[in-house]
């Protein structure tokens, strides 16, 4: 438990903090709250519509499916991103000169922005030109993430697995490497090996890096935009149009501005729930 | 800055109540110190503040699960329901 200060200077730090956050965070949310109780047609003139949008976007197929779909995505990703990053964490190595090595490698798909992930990973799946796509059709598998809904969901979440695990990787090995040798000492002398160091040692010590890991992997797949945009579009169809750009769509496209707002806010208070729940998961582990 | 942010009075009033919660919780704590994290029936180390997040979060889902439900119509009784909630997490939780 945190002991109180006596200096109250300290909040003079704070202030440019939460003057950003006013700006760039409060001031949108606020103006997006006005928005979802009214309806426009431009020109800066709304009309009160009270919790209509509310009651529009809660009982939409539309909004069902894109959410279904946005929760599909977050899983699957997590399913296999979490695993395997654990797995290349404590495949690396812990000392020598190929640390560097593995780390950078590791780093390099973070560094790319995500429109040219999307561009680079359209480019590598087309069946025709792409080498990703025309290799799966040269072994038999008919495969067009522009045609077929399955192929696009694997072309989605192989291009977020390939962009996100490295995360995951690197703090997992952040966890792993800061296992004290004593720990694997008395392993040892234990005669545990395999498994069982993995299950009572490594695992429980890297409880608190997977926990931040998952909470981040959660909230940037669940916020996604860029990346299957520029990949798919959303398509084919509407197969892989997540919430993020069914928002898009119905907000900046039909400039339906209320319709929009009470779909960011009903997104938005999903994202507070689950991330609450994380933090508290981590609060938890650091109290006991 | 009025102008676009398109305010209305109900949701100018919805803000207020946000912000007079948040400072009630401020003075509260001024005036009468005591709110150290206590275990409460779900387990979990709770301020005052955290019980204040809570039912606030908790009432936006009570109301949003009533609209979707059952009804704009017989949203007071979703208001019922969440003061309730904001009841047991300030005692209880």
């Amino acid at each position: 438990m945190a002991t109180k200060t006596d200096n109250n200077r300290a909040w003079l730090f704070v202030i440019p903090v939460v003057a950003l956050v006013a700006f760039n965070a409060l001031v949108p949310l606020m103006t997006v709250v006005n928005y979802s109780v009214q309806e426009t047609f431009g020109d800066n003139l709304f009309f009160w519509h009270g919790l209509g949008w509310f009651e529009d976007i809660l009982r939409s197929e539309r909004a069902h499916a894109a959410l279904g779909r946005q929760m599909l995505f977050t899983a699957i990703i997590l399913v296999i991103e979490v695993p395997l990053g654990v797995a290349i964490a404590l495949a690396m190595p812990r000392k020598g000169p190929w640390v560097s090595v593995c780390l950078v490698l590791m780093a390099l798909p973070l560094l790319i922005p995500w429109n040219v992930v999307g561009a680079m990973w359209n480019i590598l799946a087309l069946p025709d030109i792409g080498l990703l796509g025309h290799t799966i059709n040269a072994m038999g598998i008919d495969y067009n993430f522009t045609q077929q809904p399955i192929a696009a969901w694997f072309t989605m979440v192989l291009m977020d697995v390939w962009h996100w695990t490295s995360l995951v990787v690197l703090l997992a090995y952040a966890g792993l490497i800061s296992i004290p040798d004593a720990y694997y000492q008395a392993a040892k002398i234990d005669g545990a090996r395999g498994w069982a160091v993995f299950r009572h040692i490594q695992l429980p010590k890297m409880n608190r890096v997977l926990t931040i890991a998952i909470l981040l992997r959660f909230m940037d797949s669940f916020m996604v935009y860029t990346e299957p945009f520029v990949l798919t579009g959303g398509g084919p169809g509407n197969s892989t149009t997540l919430l993020s750009i069914d928002l898009v769509k119905m907000a900046v496209g039909q400039f339906d501005l209320g319709r929009g707002g009470a779909m960011s806010l009903i997104y938005f208070l999903i994202t507070l729930l689950v991330s609450w729940i994380f933090y508290t998961l981590m609060t938890r582990n650091e109290s006991q | 800055m009025a102008g676009w942010m398109a305010w209305t009075w109900p949701t100018a009033g919805f803000f207020v109540f946000i912000f007079l919660s948040i400072a009630t919780m401020g003075v509260l704590e001024w005036r009468h110190p005591g709110g150290a994290p206590r275990r409460g029936v779900l387990g979990l180390n709770t301020t005052r503040g955290d019980r204040l997040f809570l039912t606030l979060l908790g009432s936006a889902f009570i109301l949003l699960a009533w609209i979707g439900l059952v009804g704009i119509p017989t949203l007071w009784a979703g208001v019922i329901v969440a003061l309730g909630w904001g009841t047991f997490v300030f005692a209880k939780v």
